[in-house]
C-alpha cells in the first residue's frame, strides 16, 4: 500500500469518527442530519443509475422500483422477523440482504435489455416501476397502499456514509477497469462492442445487478430514516427525483453524481419557504440548466482524485498530446 | 353476462376513445422528433383546465348549449395548441441537436413545473366542469347508453379519422412523414422543419385538448393531478401499438381501454388495473420489442 | 495446406427477398481473398453472417472446424476473428488507447473481484494489456494520439485506427470491409503495402470486400464475386477480369 492510499484510509476513518461524532454530540440539529442522510442516501441512488444511464448508456427510468423492493425486504426483516429486537447487529444485514434481494430482481430488466434498447428499454424500465408499485399496493398483508411502519429509526449519519463510500468505491474500481471500458463501448456502439469481442449481454447483467444492488441498500437506508414507508413514495416521480440528479450533476461522472446529488436535495429544502412555487421554480431551473449545459454540471468529465493513478497519467498527458497533435 | 359484457365494451370504448385521442400527442411528437414527450399528460390537464374556464364564460342563457359545447372546444383546442408550441420554441427547440436524455429530462421538467404552476396558481380543490350538454339516458333492451358517450365516442372517432387523412394525404401530413424520417434530407428538399415540427406540436396538442374537454364531460371533475394518471395510460397506449405509428396508437388505446374496464370483471379489485395494464405493456415490449403496429428496424452494420 | 474458414451453402434471407444465396467458401491459412460485386450484391452480409450480427437462415460457417453458426458475436470473434466495418465504427467518445483496449477484452484475465480490490493479478493484466495496446498503436504511427478521443481523429487515422483495434483481439482472420473507401490513390498505395506487411507481421489470413478493382487486383491470390446474392465467378484475379458473367454484372460498366 502507497503512502497516497494510506492517506485515503486515514482520511475515511476520520470521515467514519466525524459522523459518528456529529450525531453523538448534537452539535447538528435532527433536522440537519436528516437531510444530511437523504443527500448520502439519494447519493448512492445517482450514482448506480448513472451505471446505467451514464456509463452504459441506457435510459432507466424506474429505479424506484429497485428502491421499493430495497425498504420492503429490509424492513421485513427487522420488523417482522426480528421484531425491532436487536436493531444495531440485525440492520447492517437486513441491508446487504435487502441488496442482494434486489439485485436479483434486476433480470426482469437486464434480459430485455438483450434485445431491446433506448426508448422502448426505458418503457420496460418504467412498467418495472409501475409492476412493482402496484404489486405492493396489492399485498395487504405488506399493509397495501396504506404502506408499512414499524420500524426502528436504525440508519444513522455513519452507516450511510459507509454505504456511499462503499458505492463510490465499486462504481470507480469497476469502471477503470477492462469491465468498465466493455460497459462505456456498449454506450457508444453495441454493434461493434460485440464485434470487438465484448460479452454485450454478460456486461449487461453486471450492471443491472450492481445497479439494482445499491439501490436496494438504498431503499433500506431509505426505509429506517423514514421509519414508514408506501408504494407511493417509490412511484415514478421518485425515478424522476435520482434521473434529474444524475443529469443534473453530468453522466458518466462520478464526482457529478456526487455533486447532482448533493446539489438537488439541498436546494430543494434551501427553497422550502418558497411553499407550493418550489416545485414550480425547481422545474424551470432544471430546464433551464439543460437548455444552457445539455451534459450535466460535470459531464463526462472526473474529478482526478477518483481516477486511480495509473489513468490519471493519461489524462495530464492528454493535453500536451493534444497540444502536440494540433500542431 | 352478454349484456355486461356489451355495456363494459361501450364503457371501453368511449375511454378508449379519449386515450387514443391523448395518445395520438404523443405518438405524433415521438414520430417527428423521436421524443418522448413527457410533459403531454399535463398539457391534457391544462386544456380541461381551459375547457372550464371557457365553458364558464360562455355559459348563459342567450346562447344555446350546443353552441357553447362547441365554443369551448374550439377555445380549448387553440388554447391548447398555444401552450404546446410555446413549449417546443422555448425549451425544445433548443436541445434538438442536443443529446437526445437532455431533451427527455426537459420534458419531465416542463411536466413538473405545468403540474405544479396550476397547483400553485388555482390550488388543489378540484373543479367541476359544468355540463354542457342535457345528459339523456337511452336504453337499449338492458344496455344503457348516454348522449355524452355517444358523443364522446363520435367526436373522437372523427377526429382520428381527420387526423390519419391528414397525415396520410395532405402536403402537411407528407412533409410531417419527411421529417419523421430524415430531418436533414427533409430540410435540404426544402421542406420548412421547424414550421412543421410546430404543427405537430399544436396538431397533437389541439386534438388532446378535444380529448380534456370530452373528458371532462364524462367525469366532470378537474384537479391538477389528472394529467399524470391520464397521461401514463395515454403513453402505454401509444406504446404498445407502436409508438410513432398514428394508427398504433388508436389501437392501443383501445386495447387498453379494454384492460382497464375488463380487468374488475376477472380480478377481484380494481387496484389490479395498473398491473395488468403495465403486464400487457411488458409482454408486448418482450414479444414485439417495437410495439404492435411498430416499423422493425433491421439493424444497420 | 489447413482451411482455416469453410463456409457451405450460406443462404440468407431479408424478409422474402434473399440476400445471399448458397454461398461457398474455403480460406486457407495465409491467403488474401476478395469479395466483390456491385452494390447491393450481399457482400456486407456475408460477413454480417460470418460475424454473427445475423442468424443465416441456412448453411453452415466452420471456424477452424468448429461451427459457428449459432453463437454469439463476441463468442465468434473470440475464436480468432476479427472485422472492420464499411462505415467507421469506433468508440467515438472514448480515447484512441481505450478502442485499442477495448479489442483485448477477451483477453483479460481476472474477474470482477480483482478490479474491485485491484489484486495484484488485476494490476498485471491491466499493465499487460496496456503495453500491448500502446505496441499496437506504435505499429499503426497511432502512437501520438493514445490519449486523444477516436473522434477526433482525421478520417485516414480512424481507418487506421479501426484497423489497430481489429487486430487487437490476435485475430487470426480479418475481415476488411471495403478498407479503401474515400481513399486516394496516393492513400491506397500505402493501404496496399500495409496490407501486406499485415499479413506478414500478423501472421494473418485476410477475406476483403472492396469496391476498387486497383485493390483486389493488386493483393487477392483469389476473388469471390457476387451478384444479387448468386455466386457468379471464382477465380484468380486475371481470370476473372476476363470472366463474361462478371465483365457484365460488374466490369462491363467500367471496360466500356
Amino acid at each position: 500500500m502507497g503512502p497516497k492510499s494510506r492517506m485515503t484510509l486515514v482520511l475515511v476513518l476520520l470521515g467514519f469518527v466525524l459522523c459518528l461524532f456529529l450525531e453523538r454530540s448534537g452539535l447538528l440539529s435532527a433536522y440537519v442530519l436528516q437531510i444530511s442522510m437523504y443527500v448520502g442516501i439519494n447519493i448512492i441512488l445517482t450514482l448506480s443509475l448513472n451505471l446505467v444511464n451514464g456509463y452504459m448508456g441506457e435510459f432507466s427510468v424506474g429505479h424506484a422500483g429497485f428502491m421499493a423492493i430495497g425498504a420492503y425486504v429490509s424492513s421485513i426483516i427487522t420488523v417482522r422477523v426480528f421484531h425491532n429486537q436487536m436493531g444495531p447487529l440485525v440492520f447492517p444485514l437486513a441491508v446487504i440482504v435487502a441488496g442482494i434481494v434486489t439485485a436479483a430482481t434486476s433480470f426482469v430488466v437486464a434480459f430485455p435489455s438483450f434485445r431491446t434498447r433506448g426508448d422502448y428499454l426505458a418503457i420496460v424500465t418504467l412498467a418495472f416501476n409501475m409492476i412493482v408499485k402496484s404489486v405492493l399496493e396489492n399485498i395487504d398483508a405488506l399493509g397495501g397502499p396504506r404502506g408499512f411502519m414499524g420500524m426502528g429509526r436504525l440508519t444513522n449519519l455513519a452507516n450511510v456514509y459507509a454505504w456511499c463510500l462503499v458505492t463510490i468505491f465499486v462504481v470507480r474500481n469497476l469502471v477503470y477497469s477492462n469491465f468498465g471500458r466493455a460497459v462505456l463501448s456498449i454506450r457508444e456502439d453495441e454493434v461493434a462492442s460485440n464485434l470487438v469481442s465484448v460479452n454485450t449481454r454478460q456486461m449487461k447483467i453486471m450492471v443491472f445487478l450492481i445497479a439494482a444492488f445499491f439501490a436496494g441498500i438504498a431503499g433500506a437506508l431509505f426505509a429506517h430514516v423514514m421509519q414508514f414507508i408506501n408504494p407511493r413514495s417509490f412511484a415514478i416521480q421518485k425515478s424522476t427525483d435520482i434521473l434529474v440528479m444524475v443529469y443534473l450533476g453530468g453522466i458518466g461522472s462520478i464526482f457529478g453524481s456526487v455533486l447532482g446529488a448533493t446539489v438537488c436535495t439541498v436546494l430543494l429544502e434551501l427553497l422550502r419557504p418558497l411553499g407550493v412555487w418550489r416545485w414550480v421554480v425547481g422545474p424551470i431551473m432544471l430546464v433551464v440548466l439543460m437548455i444552457c449545459r445539455p451534459t450535466g454540471i460535470m459531464g463526462l468529465k472526473e474529478l482526478i482524485g477518483l481516477i486511480p493513478r495509473e489513468e490519471r497519467v493519461l489524462v495530464k498527458k492528454e493535453e500536451t498530446d493534444v497540444v502536440t497533435a494540433s500542431n | 353476462m352478454i349484456t355486461i359484457l356489451l355495456q363494459q365494451m361501450l364503457n371501453g370504448l368511449q375511454v378508449g376513445s379519449v386515450y387514443a385521442l391523448i395518445a395520438l400527442g404523443y405518438t405524433m411528437v415521438y414520430g417527428i422528433l423521436r421524443l418522448i414527450n413527457f410533459a403531454h399528460g399535463d398539457i391534457f390537464m391544462i386544456s380541461c383546465y381551459f375547457g372550464f374556464f371557457a365553458a364558464c364564460a360562455l355559459l348563459s342563457n342567450a346562447i344555446p348549449t350546443w353552441l357553447t359545447f362547441i365554443a369551448t372546444m374550439m377555445v380549448s383546442m387553440l388554447l391548447t395548441a398555444l401552450v404546446a408550441v410555446l413549449i417546443e420554441r422555448v425549451a425544445y427547440k433548443p436541445l434538438r441537436y442536443a443529446p437526445k436524455v437532455s431533451a427527455v429530462i426537459t420534458a419531465l421538467g416542463i411536466g413538473l413545473f405545468l403540474e405544479n404552476f396550476t397547483l400553485a396558481t388555482l390550488g388543489p380543490t378540484p373543479r367541476g366542469m359544468p355540463s354542457l350538454l342535457p345528459n339523456v339516458n337511452y336504453r337499449l333492451g338492458a344496455l344503457s347508453l348516454s348522449s355524452v358517450q355517444i358523443l364522446i365516442i363520435i367526436i373522437s372517432i372523427v377526429l382520428m379519422i381527420l387526423l390519419d387523412r391528414v397525415v396520410q394525404k395532405t402536403m402537411t401530413g407528407m412533409a410531417m412523414r419527411a421529417v419523421s424520417y430524415d430531418k436533414t434530407t427533409a430540410s435540404v428538399m426544402g421542406v420548412p422543419v421547424d414550421r412543421i415540427i410546430s404543427t405537430t406540436f399544436a396538431i397533437g396538442s389541439a386534438v388532446a385538448g378535444a380529448g380534456g374537454v370530452l373528458y371532462s364531460l364524462a367525469y366532470p371533475i378537474i384537479n391538477p393531478y389528472m394529467g399524470v394518471k391520464i397521461g401514463w395510460w395515454a403513453f402505454i397506449a401509444a406504446v404498445i401499438g407502436g409508438i410513432g405509428n398514428v394508427r398504433g396508437a388508436m389501437l392501443g388505446a383501445y386495447i387498453l381501454a379494454f384492460v382497464e374496464v375488463f380487468t374488475p370483471m376477472v380480478l377481484p379489485s380494481s387496484t389490479y388495473r395498473d398491473f395488468v395494464a403495465f403486464t400487457v405493456l411488458l409482454i408486448v415490449l418482450v414479444v414485439r420489442p417495437t410495439g404492435l403496429m411498430g416499423r422493425v428496424t433491421a439493424q444497420k452494420v | 495446406m489447413l482451411s482455416l474458414l469453410q463456409i457451405e451453402g450460406l443462404t440468407h434471407f431479408f424478409g422474402g427477398l434473399k440476400a445471399v444465396s448458397d454461398f461457398n467458401l474455403e480460406l486457407s491459412g495465409g491467403e488474401v481473398v476478395g469479395l466483390i460485386g456491385p452494390n447491393g450484391a450481399g457482400k456486407t452480409t456475408v460477413f454480417n453472417l460470418i460475424t454473427g450480427v445475423y442468424k443465416p437462415s441456412a448453411g453452415q460457417i466452420r471456424f477452424e472446424g468448429q461451427e459457428l453458426v449459432g453463437l454469439q458475436s463476441c463468442q465468434i470473434i473470440s475464436t480468432g476473428i476479427a472485422r472492420t466495418f464499411q462505415t467507421i465504427r469506433l468508440f467515438r467518445d472514448l480515447t484512441v488507447l481505450d478502442n485499442v483496449r477495448l479489442g483485448h477484452f477477451s483477453q483479460a484475465r481476472y474477474g470482477i473481484r480483482d478490479a474491485l480490490i485491484r489484486s495484484g493479478n488485476f494490476r498485471d493484466e491491466e499493465k499487460r494489456i496496456k503495453d500491448k495496446a500502446l505496441e499496437l498503436l506504435e505499429a499503426f504511427n497511432l502512437t501520438r494520439y493514445a490519449y486523444v478521443q477516436a473522434k477526433a481523429l482525421p478520417y485516414g487515422e480512424q481507418r487506421r485506427l479501426e484497423i489497430a483495434r481489429a487486430l487487437s483481439s490476435n485475430p487470426k482472420l480479418l475481415l476488411l470491409d471495403e478498407p479503401a473507401a474515400g481513399m486516394n490513390p496516393r492513400e491506397i498505395d500505402e493501404l496496399l503495402e500495409r496490407i501486406a506487411w499485415l499479413k506478414d507481421e500478423f501472421d494473418l489470413t485476410i477475406f476483403l470486400i472492396e469496391h476498387q478493382m486497383r485493390v483486389v487486383m493488386g493483393i487477392c491470390e483469389r476473388i469471390t464475386v457476387l451478384d444479387f446474392g448468386e455466386t457468379i465467378a471464382v477465380g484468380a484475379p486475371r481470370e476473372i477480369q476476363t470472366h463474361p458473367r462478371v465483365l457484365e454484372a460488374y466490369l462491363g460498366k467500367e471496360v466500356s
